[in-house]
């Protein structure tokens, strides 16, 4: 088993968190959002590898060819379009904060205390 | 079991026909999704009815080892109706009160039930993810829905983030989960998991945290009272009485499907215990200074939330049995309450109790008195199962159910009989409602009723004829790993463990008037008697300080704790 993608992927988690936690801009928290969650897109599809593998395309190559798993390819295709909602939900909230507030700062929109 | 997809696809189908007619009027939908909620809501009983304690649906014919399955069991079908009748008193509500000329609302409604309904029936742990983000997505909008006001925006922003933060650990968990399995079905992950190893137990872990995080579990509950309070009040109503409880039934179903004789039970128990309590705990103290009143029943629904966790930690089946008496009936009464403070909303604009010294028409506190007493002594059954459990747990009962209903019954006397002083405003402030959204002009009759109605039915719920025994039979299907995996995955179940549970002794009627003297202690001290907020309080107050990186470092701190916890 290859390490790699692993580790990637949680660099790409802790990174992703560290940038959403320091943030001082909507636009970046959403985007570190979407480096956090690309670490998941990662880890999944480095669950699925199989040395030598093909594509999991069963039209022209031989039975018993081995293949990468491609249910882990079809969960990051959803968790794809999960993610671009999210983000899609995200920055319409950010655009409305700059838009009526003239603020993107995360910490200075505060006005629930307590 | 048509019934039961359809159950599911009604409110989606709906909720895409008004989203697409959505751009070309500009009139609400008006009783429509009411009605088709109840239709709705009417499949998932009769779903329910014909479900056997334990039965299994697979989409489409499929093979369970090959598609996405349903099943469909007595806890997961009876929550789905409740989601569904919580679901028609919420657009009641929203048909009443929330004058947005727009189809979009009553569509992102029907989204958010719908969501909330699959999540209830789905028996495959990456549908579970699918669900949950679906939910949780139209939930942020729905928050975030009057958008004109800072708050609101803010509330939406926070909510967000932390839950996407939640929602990525989920992941990363269900994807660990699968590459040890190879399995996505739960019942088949179950039989395949085998003994714990460090994988599984930071997979557990990680899942845990996604679903606690939904569940507002401390340390991961700092987002919603910032959400609940500039949610319109129908949406408050199903993320007080269904979305906290949700990520609860999430975290039950997922143990005791996968991770149940995987994990060391006694660990798992020490830990959800422990996270209870202190949720517990945290939520009465927090409900106790608050005026603000959505914010108060936010932090109420955290208290109880914690609560149900203990009772579900127990891992026992009486726990579960008891847990679920209790969520429906605290979920009833909880949305009676909202349904007040609509009424409040509606008339005068504001929701802060300063601000409404001596206003309320005594017809609605009624109602409300009645919603926070139940809140102190109510369901007998269910919470007397849970106090079985452990020998401290009816004190620390006592003592946040007693708490909570004291706050409620302050506000109360203030708000409805001019009692006291009035309060200082709240920290939290609140400003008054935006243009696009003001609270519509309809009459508040059918309000006041629908109030009445659910406070009522939370009350009476624990006198249903017959419900300690078919909770105890849907307890113990729940909690019978290998009897769901065989009914799952072979197809036929074997004889359910039998589970009779005792009606609540002379030792329950005692606890429930302590918690009711406790309230009305509370309430009398906080009315007339000068307490200042003590400082260790004030700092747990700032703690909640709307700022969405303080938030997520609060939750990946829980996570870290959480999984090292069940690591080391």
């Amino acid at each position: 088993m290859n390490v790699a993608p692993y580790a990637v992927a949680a660099w790409l988690l802790l990174v992703g968190i560290y940038g959403v936690v320091t943030s001082r801009h909507l636009v970046h928290l959403v985007l570190c959002l979407a480096v956090a969650q690309a670490s998941t897109y990662v880890l999944l599809l480095g669950i699925g590898y199989r040395t030598g593998g093909r594509a999991p395309i069963f039209f022209d190559i031989p039975p018993g060819t081995p293949v990468v798993d491609p249910v882990v390819q079809a969960l990051t295709l959803t968790d794809v379009v999960v993610e671009a909602t999210v983000s899609a939900v995200l920055l319409a909230l950010a655009v409305q904060a700059h838009k009526r507030f003239g603020s993107a700062d995360p910490d200075r929109l505060g006005e629930l205390r307590g | 079991m048509t019934v039961a997809v359809l159950s599911l696809l009604v409110p989606l189908g709906a909720a895409c026909a008004l989203a697409g007619l959505a751009p070309f009027t500009h009139r609400r939908a008006g009783w429509t999704p009411v009605l088709v909620m109840a239709a709705a809501a009417a499949l998932s009983a009769v779903a329910l009815a014909r479900t056997a304690p334990r039965l299994d649906f697979v989409f489409g014919g499929w093979r369970p080892r090959v598609g996405v399955a349903f099943a469909i069991d007595h806890i997961g079908g009876g929550l789905a109706l409740f989601v569904g009748v919580l679901g028609v008193a919420a657009l009641a509500v929203a048909a009443r009160s929330i004058a947005a000329e727009s189809l979009a609302f009553d569509a992102l409604m029907l989204v958010f039930i719908g969501a909330m309904i699959g999540f209830c029936l789905t028996g495959d742990l990456f549908n579970l993810f699918v669900f949950f983000e679906l939910m949780s997505v139209s939930a942020y909008v729905l928050v975030g829905y009057e958008v004109r006001r800072r708050a609101a925006l803010e509330g939406a922003l926070t909510f967000a983030v932390t839950n996407t933060v939640g929602s990525i650990l989920l992941l990363v968990g269900i994807a660990l989960l699968y590459g040890h399995t190879g399995a996505l079905n739960l019942a088949q992950i179950g039989r395949t998991i085998g003994p714990a190893d460090t994988l599984v137990e930071v997979a557990f872990a990680l899942i845990a945290c996604g679903l606690l995080v939904k569940a507002a579990v401390v340390p991961f509950h700092l987002w919603t009272a910032d959400a609940y309070a500039v949610a319109p009040t129908p949406v408050c109503i199903l993320l007080a009485g269904a979305f906290s409880e949700l990520g609860l039934y999430g975290l039950a179903r997922v143990y005791w499907t996968v991770f149940h004789g995987s994990l060391p039970a006694e660990e798992v128990r020490a830990v959800l215990l422990a996270a209870g309590v202190l949720t517990a705990a945290l939520g009465a103290v927090m409900c106790a200074v608050q005026h603000h009143l959505k914010r108060m029943l936010a932090f109420a629904t955290i208290a109880h939330v914690g609560l149900f966790l203990a009772g579900l930690g127990l891992l026992t089946a009486e726990g579960v049995a008891g847990t679920a008496i209790w969520v429906v009936a605290d979920g009833l009464v909880k949305a009676g309450l909202f349904a007040c403070v609509a009424i409040l909303h509606h008339r005068f604009g504001v929701v802060e109790v300063a601000d409404l010294h001596g206003r309320g028409s005594r017809g609605v506190g009624v109602i409300f008195v009645l919603g926070a007493l139940a809140i102190a002594a109510l369901p007998l059954t269910g919470k007397a199962l849970i106090e079985e459990g452990e020998a401290w747990l009816p004190v620390a009962m006592v003592l946040v159910t007693g708490v909570v209903a004291g706050t409620l019954l302050r506000a109360a006397g203030r708000i409805f009989w001019g009692l006291g002083k009035p309060p200082p405003h709240d920290p939290a402030g609140d400003e008054p409602a935006g243009e696009d959204v003001r609270e519509g002009e309809g009459g508040v009759g059918l309000l006041r009723a629908l109030a009445a109605a659910l406070v009522l039915g939370g009350i009476a719920w624990g006198f249903v004829p017959g419900l300690r025994g078919a909770a105890g039979r849907a307890a113990a299907a729940f909690t019978d790993q290998r009897g769901y995996a065989a009914a799952m995955l072979d197809g036929h179940a074997p004889p359910l463990p039998h589970v009779v549970l005792a009606p609540p002794g002379a030792t329950a009627y005692v606890y429930a008037l302590g918690s009711l003297g406790l309230a009305l202690a509370i309430a009398a001290v906080g009315l007339w008697g000068g307490l200042r907020v003590p400082a260790p309080v004030e700092a747990l107050r700032r703690l909640h300080n709307g700022r969405p990186g303080d938030y997520v470092t609060w939750t990946v701190l829980g996570a870290a704790v959480l999984v090292g916890v069940f690591t080391l």
